[in-house]
């Protein structure tokens, strides 16, 4: 007998038993607006009035000097510099992605936060520095989500020198 | 001025992949009763009880304090809930010193555990946010990005994490408690182990238990008329950090500097890696030795690698650390930072059976969490401040 059909015949342990929560869920105004603008493939951050450090994604205010951004926004451009990565070999239930699959930690170009996302690269290509594009879904499938962005490409350009993107990491 | 507080019991399960035996109250009670018995006490002598785990999602049972306290013999005591993410066992120890530093109770019991065989810790962590893409595969997957940014800044070796796999998972092997007991381990079976979230090898990180560790604490009044073997605490530490924020160091927080800066001055402690005889420090892939042993202001910064380099860590090296094991061997995530904070009061009361550094007199006990953003520490010794 199998170790699986052992357990199958023996007294059940543990259950599994799925659960649910349901809930409505608001992006709030400052999100909103960031939502609203990538359903039209536009990237907005927004700027601290205290450093003037620009936030992407933005939640409206600032987790280090506990200001709001108010209306203030600053659009990006859908380049950007991978300032460290993974590659992922392990599945996981809420992740679609086939495996193995690159995560990557972008500083896009003029945010001064990273964006975490995917990389479609071979796998011995990518590399901290490397300059990358976002590669968006046709436009007819875009909605209120960063999943508008299907992945990033690597691009040709010269890497970016480690000293403008290191505190990032 | 606080009341000198000392951990006068301690008691653990046995670590292992499903106790199918016991419902988590049973896990629970089974580390409770053992500290109880150390300490030579019974529930009667409790003032209160502190429960510490990782979030409720884990095992889908929500507030299970509020059910957990009764049944394991706590009923109509003044009960606290700790959560601090992964470092929350050490966060649980804290909270119960402090019950007792404050003057409210004269001996309280703390008990934090996981029942990972009820759980899916990976998927409850792979959160999928409305309006996002979900890419962040687990715990492995937020850190191994951060790895590879200590890798680059430092100049580390490549196999310095490998190193930290075998020297810990050979240490499990003198702690009958450790959950992963690997006699054949060696460099070329963790280095030949899949690549999980590159650059972090399956070996290389740390396994799912079940279990419980509990400790009883008490003033000084009371533990001073002890014949026992006693660990005063010398002092304890709690930072966090945001864990988004432009320019914020995730490699190595300023969260944990300034924890490691305060614990020390709190504790008199000048030179932390000639006045402390050992430490435990939570270290769930092997890559995190290093980075702590520079975050815990053991050594310079960029310079943590070589201690594993150079066996300074190893069972007899000059500043050994994880003699348990550590997390890389037992990982019942609530149960983890207890845990650390339990061996370092182990060591210091000479009662480490196997894996005792001969003459320890003073440890640390670590934990952190979440991003790399919760940090819980303390120092207990032998002798009283
Ligand atoms: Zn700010």
């Amino acid at each position: 007998m199998s170790a699986k059909e052992e357990q199958a015949s023996g007294p059940v342990m543990v259950l599994s038993c799925p659960i649910s929560l349901d809930y409505a869920y608001s992006a709030g105004q400052s999100a909103s607006r960031f939502l609203r603008a990538i359903a039209e493939g536009k990237l907005l951050g927004q700027r601290c009035p205290v450093d003037g450090r620009v936030y992407f994604p933005s939640r409206g205010s600032c987790p280090m000097h506990g200001v709001t951004f108010g209306d203030d926004a600053v659009e990006l451009s859908d380049k950007g510099t991978i300032v460290t990565f993974s590659i992922v070999r392990v599945p996981s239930q809420n992740i679609a992605l086939p495996l193995p699959y690159i995560t990557v930690n972008v500083l896009l170009d003029g945010a001064d936060t990273i964006l975490i996302h995917v990389l479609d690269a071979k796998l011995e290509d990518v590399h901290m520095g490397m300059r990358v594009q976002a590669v968006w879904k046709p436009r007819e499938e875009w909605t209120t989500s960063t999943a508008n962005i299907l992945y990033f490409r690597p691009i040709d350009e010269p890497d970016a020198k480690y000293e403008t993107y290191k505190e990032h990491i | 001025m606080a009341v000198l507080t000392a951990v006068v019991g301690i008691g653990q399960t046995k670590y292992e992949a499903k106790r199918l035996d016991v419902s988590m109250a049973g896990l629970i009670r089974e580390a409770a009763e053992r500290a109880l018995a150390d300490a030579e006490c019974t529930w009667r002598d409790i003032d209160a009880v502190i429960i510490g785990k990782a979030p409720d999602l884990f095992e889908g049972v929500m507030m299970p304090e509020l059910f957990l306290n009764d049944a394991i013999g706590g009923a109509y005591k003044p009960m606290l809930r700790v959560h601090t993410a992964g470092s929350v066992g050490g966060s649980t120890g804290i909270v119960a010193a402090s019950m007792v530093q404050s003057g409210i109770h004269d001996r309280v019991l703390c008990v934090a555990y996981e029942k990972q065989s009820e759980s899916n810790a990976t998927w409850a962590l792979s959160i999928s946010l409305p309006f996002s893409l979900a890419s962040v595969a687990g715990a492995g997957g937020y850190f191994a990005p951060l790895v590879r940014g200590y890798m680059r800044r430092s100049g580390a070796p490549d196999d310095t994490g490998i190193r930290v796999a075998v020297k810990d998972r050979q240490n499990a092997l003198r702690n009958p408690l450790a959950h992963l007991q690997m006699k054949d381990i060696s460099f070329e079976m963790v280095a030949n182990s899949p690549m999980l979230w590159d650059p972090i090898r399956h070996l290389e990180t740390c396994p799912s238990s079940d279990g419980a560790c509990a400790m009883v604490m008490e003033k000084e009044s009371l533990a001073s008329r002890r014949s026992g073997k006693v660990a005063w605490i010398h002092a304890t530490e709690m930072r966090s950090e945001p864990t988004m924020f432009s320019g914020r160091d995730q490699v190595m927080p300023q969260a944990t500097l300034d924890n490691a800066a305060n614990l020390y001055k709190k504790a008199g402690i000048t030179k932390p890696r000639e006045e402390l005889d050992c430490a435990e420090i939570y270290v769930p892939f092997s890559w995190f030795e290093p980075m702590w042993m520079e975050g815990m202001l053991i050594t310079e910064r960029n310079q943590g690698w070589k201690m594993t380099y150079e066996g300074a860590t190893a069972f007899d090296g000059d500043f050994p650390v994880n003699m348990s094991g550590g997390v890389l061997s037992s990982n019942p995530i609530g149960a983890s930072g207890l845990i650390r904070f339990a061996e370092a009061a182990r060591q210091v009361r000479g009662l480490a059976d196997q894996h005792q550094i001969d003459g320890a007199k003073k440890a640390l006990g670590h934990a952190y969490g979440g991003g790399s953003q919760y940090f819980s520490t303390w120092i207990v010794s032998s002798q009283k401040p």
